[in-house]
């Protein structure tokens, strides 16, 4: 039975076994990419999205948990045009290496700003370190995601 | 035929030829043995131009034929090219180009030669610029060994001026002026009377200039782009989820594959049962490779989840199966039949090593690169022409791949080499290529894009190799009077090479890599390198033989000074007297303050030049109730000419993570001839919550440009090593220090 949810404020309707992770429903169902396959066992991070505004790990969510939900990615965060506050932060801080990470990245920092707009450095720590970067961002990421609680408490 | 000019510097001829609506800029080449990518057709003892700059009604394009894995080379390869055109870096698109030989890269194998980066005698310089030779006899468009900069830093710089001497000497004989009297802004040029023409005007007449004499390169005092820190090319795509790596390509109708092979590397496949596999909803067809299976289905979690139903008989590996054998065969190769190399042999070491001397044993294990994107590529092959859609970083090698496999001719093969998810020196393998053309073949007519799961990736690499050094000395009177270093490992370029099909005779420089140039002097001062029979497969892992050989010469380097009683800095310096290394030594020094010591914290300090590059470091720890904490980094660099600061500094602060994540808890292991390690919770990371702040100088001390993408890593594990003998009195030989240390 197809399954039906929001992603990024539009309506999308799936025709696929409920067990798929969301992770493979968004990337080879919708074709929205920028949601990575790191590890497939929620140690990585660089598959995060929201799911009604809450940091999942979208491989270990289940397309049919979702239905009725919101889905929100990368992609919905902001666009090229349009970028929201945290992409800003890490397009200035100029944090992305290889940047095969940064969407879940962006996504976990996103989520955290929500809820504690002041982070501390402890506070970072604790909210992204399920986020895995190989090429060693972290210092940059860090500094962006204070300059991201900066910009969002000016708007 | 296009225009030509001659410019004297390495015989490089630069021109530029008409496209049509454009012009292309580059560099001319005759008589050449290598095909050509972008201009077909030509016949007998005509030339052709290898492009970097094509400009066009619709704008200028850059050609930066290297990988761009996120060391930034495309931004810093561009901004070469647009200093000398008065562009930004806004105004430019930036591509990787073609697969194509002319676009060979002659300085990776310029460090290959048996001189120490240090050597400038006129000998070890021609031998350099012989490397130039080979390099293009082999025609390997690769990007490894730090060297695209050193490679392009030039060639880049010559397209650039090329495009702008003939777009102002077009735009002058329109205006019928002479051409001294117009200057370029923005992608403009600027007549006498302020008139601005745009580059994209000109382009069309730009292809009828005669190039007759060499356009000045900038002076360093002029550059506008040059030294200063660029926003990236590629950073608003990684932002904003839009970025494309190989992975993330769609195609309409495409399918989607994983594989499963021989966890016991180069094992055979006896035999597999995918009854179950076949009825996994999804799956469409199990492709057999030579050493295990595809699995093709509508979505990849099909695929993956049909592979997890196969039943294999995998075949016994081709090594010795356990991590205990392997050791017990690195340990008996110190063997004057295993001996590689001696490329270093000052004094008579021999003489004044007489038995009861300092000896210490030291050891490192295999580790896999686990970049964050696990290997993938895409292909379709339709009506006898195949295109393959990969981040790698040997697209030529795919070519030759393409024509051994698949019977296909380089014409009728297209590489597009996408942006990668890390490299780190995994994505100089064919494994995933031949892969994916099987795949392709099978699937003839539909686009397939092959993605591994993370535990193929891990259990399948070509890894750092497992390592020993076992180091002799004597200190007299506060002095290094015998230093006597030997180290065994498998040989990266034998093993890694071989997989590709050639042989390199001769000693294997990685095995002594970080160890043998390393600008120390000592007068009695030996290094032996002894090859390990090949094994495991291994491969280049960021810094190559530096990653192991640093750890091994700087924690013993550090025991000696504590043995002479001398302050570890200051031990070095005695014996150092390259200009360019004792200031990266001095700076982070002055920058860590060395000599001080907050309560409750130690610093320890390591150094390695590894390919050419001269990198000290500081770690500060502490310890807490929760473990060992790192508190402060420190690093000094010296790359001879900082071309982007801002990612020089990124390029400093990730190869310390990366040498972290190897030197606290990476470790790869054997059982019963397969990897034991599967995913990021037994292979983990360092993790942003380990990771303190890493503040980095860059020096332009010495003579030579230099990359960066690797020689930030090597001193990093020894640095910490030495950081926790200075804090708890406990030395480490052996990686990874988890094993010993528990960590916060």
């Amino acid at each position: 039975m197809p399954i039906t949810f929001t992603v990024n404020g539009n309506p999308a309707t799936l025709d696929l076994p409920p067990e798929m992770p969301l992770l493979w429903a968004l990337r080879d169902g919708l074709n929205l990419t920028g949601t990575k396959y790191g590890c497939g066992v929620a140690a990585c991070g660089a598959c995060t999205v929201h799911v009604d505004g809450q940091a999942v790990r979208s491989c270990q969510t289940a397309l049919g948990d979702v239905a009725g939900a919101s889905v929100t990615t990368i992609e919905g965060l902001g666009t090229p045009a349009a970028l929201n506050a945290v992409q800003m932060a890490w397009l200035e801080g100029q944090v992305a290496q290889c940047g095969y990470c940064q969407s879940g990245q962006i996504m976990q920092a996103a989520a955290l700003l929500s809820t504690t707009p002041n982070p501390t450095d402890a506070e970072i720590d604790e909210a992204m370190s399920g986020n895995l970067c190989r090429c060693g961002a972290y210092p940059r990421i860090r500094a962006a995601v204070h300059d991201a609680a900066r910009r969002l408490q000016e708007v | 035929m296009g225009r030509v000019m001659k410019i004297a510097r390495r015989g490089f001829l630069f021109g530029s030829v008409a496209l049509l609506g454009g012009v292309a800029f580059g560099w001319w080449r005759y008589a050449t043995p290598h095909g050509n990518p972008l201009i077909a057709g030509l016949g007998e003892g005509e030339a052709a131009l290898t492009p970097y700059v094509l400009i066009d009604a619709q704008g200028v394009t850059v050609i930066a034929p290297r990988a761009e894995m996120g060391q930034g080379v495309h931004t810093t390869l561009a901004a070469l090219v647009a200093e000398e055109m008065d562009l930004d870096l806004t105004q430019i698109r930036v591509i990787h180009g073609p697969a194509s030989a002319a676009y060979y890269n002659s300085a990776v194998l310029g460090e290959g030669v048996p001189f120490a980066p240090t050597d400038q005698s006129w000998i070890a310089e021609t031998m350099r610029g012989a490397m130039d030779i080979p390099a293009k006899f082999l025609g390997f468009q690769i990007t490894g060994g730090s060297s695209s900069i050193p490679d392009g830093f030039e060639k880049m710089r010559l397209a650039g001026a090329a495009a702008r001497a003939a777009l102002v000497q077009a735009a002058a004989k329109r205006l019928n002026l002479s051409a001294d009297q117009f200057t370029t802004e923005a992608g403009h040029v600027i007549a006498p009377d302020g008139t601005r023409i745009p580059y994209t005007d000109l382009a069309v007449a730009a292809a009828q200039i005669d190039l007759a004499a060499e356009p000045p390169l900038k002076p360093r005092a002029d550059w506008r782009l040059l030294g200063k820190t660029q926003p990236r090319v590629d950073m608003l795509g990684k932002v904003t989820g839009t970025a494309r790596f190989a992975s993330d390509l769609r195609l309409p109708g495409m399918r989607f594959a994983t594989v499963r092979t021989n966890p016991r590397q180069g094992g055979a496949m006896n035999g597999f049962d995918d009854s179950v596999a076949k009825s996994v909803a999804g799956v469409e067809r199990i492709v057999p490779l030579p050493n295990g299976v595809a699995v093709v289905a509508t979505h990849t979690w099909a695929a993956l989840q049909g592979a997890e139903a196969i039943a294999f008989d995998w075949g016994p590996a081709p090594y010795p199966a356990t991590s205990a054998e392997i050791s017990e065969v690195l340990r008996g190769s110190f063997t004057e039949a295993r001996k590689d190399s001696t490329n270093r042999n000052d004094g008579d070491v021999d003489a004044v090593l007489t038995g009861d001397d300092w000896q210490a044993e030291y050891s490192v294990p295999y580790l896999a690169h686990a970049t964050m994107e696990p290997m993938s590529s895409a292909a379709l092959l339709k009506d006898g022409k195949l295109t393959i859609w990969s981040g790698n970083q040997l697209p030529t090698q795919i070519l030759t791949e393409a024509q051994t496999l698949l019977g296909l001719p380089p014409e009728a093969v297209t590489v597009e080499t996408t942006l990668m998810g890390g490299g780190f020196g995994r994505r100089a393998e064919m494994d995933i290529i031949r892969q994916t053309l099987i795949v392709a073949q099978a699937m003839e007519g539909t686009p397939v894009l092959v993605t591994w799961s993370r535990e193929e990736d891990t259990t399948h690499d070509g890894y750092r190799p497992a390592a020993m050094a076992r180091v002799r000395a004597k200190v007299d009177g506060g002095s290094l009077v015998a230093f006597d270093f030997a180290t065994c490992s498998s040989a990266v370029v034998e093993s890694q090479v071989g997989r590709l099909g050639y042989s390199v005779p001769g000693p294997d420089g990685t095995i002594v890599q970080g160890a043998w140039e390393q600008p120390y002097r000592f007068a009695n001062h030996r290094v032996t390198g002894y090859r390990a029979p090949h094994m495991v497969p291994v491969g280049s892992w960021r810094s190559v033989g530096a990653s192991q050989n640093a750890f091994f010469h700087e924690t013993a380097i550090d025991e000696l000074a504590h043995l002479a009683g001398i302050d570890p800095l200051e031990f070095r310096l005695t014996h150092i007297d390259d200009l360019p290394t004792r200031k990266v030594l001095e700076a982070v020094a002055e920058m860590s303050g060395w000599g001080t010591t907050a309560p409750g914290r130690a610093k320890g300090l390591a150094f390695c030049m590894s390919f050419g590059v001269p990198v000290a470091e500081v770690v500060e720890v502490e310890n807490t109730p929760e473990g060992l904490r790192l508190t402060n980094i420190w690093a000094a660099a010296d790359v001879g000419i900082a071309l982007d600061p801002g990612n020089i500094e990124a390029q400093v602060q990730g190869a310390i993570v990366y040498g972290l994540s190897a030197a606290i808890r990476g470790e790869i292991t054997l059982a019963d001839g397969a990897v034991e390690q599967q995913n990021f919770w037994d292979y983990e990371p360092l993790r942003l919550s380990q990771c303190p702040p890493i503040t980095t100088r860059i020096l332009e001390n010495q003579s030579h440009i230099r990359g960066i993408g690797e020689p930030g890593t090597p001193p990093i594990a020894p640095a910490l090593g030495n950081a926790i003998f200075a804090l708890n009195g406990q030395r480490l030989r052996d990686l990874p220090f988890a094993k010993s240390v528990s960590f916060a």
